[in-house]
């Protein structure tokens, strides 16, 4: 891989651990989001490095874009409660259970970080005698390909899905109005009354 | 030194770790949810990486896209019943859901 390439991923993993660590450690919901959107921004100069051009558009759009501006829409609807404290139920239990995630995940990567060369030593990017198709690789034409052709199938299902969730979002969030509550309780009292008697 | 495979799938490691230590450490459901999407960004890191050093085909890159759908839809039924949790229970703390405990 290029110099400049080993540049950018040392700037974009620095960037991805800080930002992740401060998801998960600020007190305020809206300050997470925020590194939770440096973070996904860090891991899209990621897969810059990795040639995958059009994944890193996508992770822009979809996550920076969507994902982000709901959870920062969420967040100033529910307003300041959405703050809350770290809580003392279980606290011990907790800090232990993170303590060894954070020791497992640590062996796995040190682990990695010593095998994963020799193990994988000597595959390039373009294996030689490639044809044209190698220079593609992540662009928006060879990854359509894919999507429209193998991957057709899933790719209609993901949109069936998308729909569902949609529909499901809105059936869960979905208040109900004066109305509807006073209708409720009305059936509620006639249906006890017909109990009753 | 050259970038390796193993600089990657460490670090996806590593971001995985701090997702799951913040899914499993903290108790405020936002935050709750977005380290499942640090957890998910990670894996999609994992798959993109591997993709490049088997650049033959680009299934890695199908799944990655498969799964960022995925978590758009997984964060939007999530938020959905955040808000609804919030309306009944007036707290986002996810100590206050425990009626199927008691």
């Amino acid at each position: 891989m290029s110099g400049s390439g080993e540049l950018v991923f040392w700037f974009a993993a620095a960037l991805a651990v800080l930002s992740a660590i401060a998801t998960v450690a600020m007190r305020s919901p809206i300050r997470a989001a925020v590194g939770l959107l440096f973070h996904i921004i860090s891991l899209a100069g990621m897969y810059l490095v990795l040639h995958a051009h059009l994944l890193a558009a996508i992770q822009l759009i979809v996550y920076a874009g969507a994902v982000v501006v709901l959870f920062v829409f969420v967040i100033m609807l529910i307003g300041p409660s959405a703050e809350t404290g770290l809580g003392t139920r279980g606290l011990l239990v907790r800090t232990a259970s993170g303590g060894l995630m954070a020791l497992v995940m640590g062996a796995i990567s040190f682990a990695l970080i010593d095998y994963a060369p020799r193990m994988l030593a000597g595959v390039e990017n373009c294996p030689p005698g490639a044809g044209a198709e190698c220079g593609q690789y992540g662009g928006v034409k060879a990854l359509g390909g894919v999507l429209y052709g193998a991957a057709a199938l899933p790719f209609e299902l993901v949109s069936v899905l998308l729909l569902v969730a949609i529909l499901g979002a809105i059936a869960v969030a979905r208040g109900r109005s004066a109305d509807e509550t006073e209708a409720l309780k009305a059936r509620k009292l006639a249906r006890a009354s017909a109990g009753g008697q | 030194m050259d970038l390796s495979l193993g600089h990657f799938i460490g670090l996806a490691s590593v971001l995985f770790g701090i997702g799951a230590i913040g899914f499993l450490v903290r108790r405020n459901v936002l935050i709750q949810l977005m380290s499942i999407e640090l957890m998910l960004n990670a894996v999609n890191l994992t798959l993109v990486a591997i993709n490049r050093w088997m650049p033959g085909n680009h299934a890695g890159q199908v799944f990655a896209f498969f799964n960022i759908a995925i978590a758009a839809a997984e964060a939007a039924v999530g938020l959905a019943i955040v808000i609804s949790v919030y309306r009944l229970k007036k707290s986002v703390q996810s100590d206050s859901v425990d009626l199927l405990k008691h």
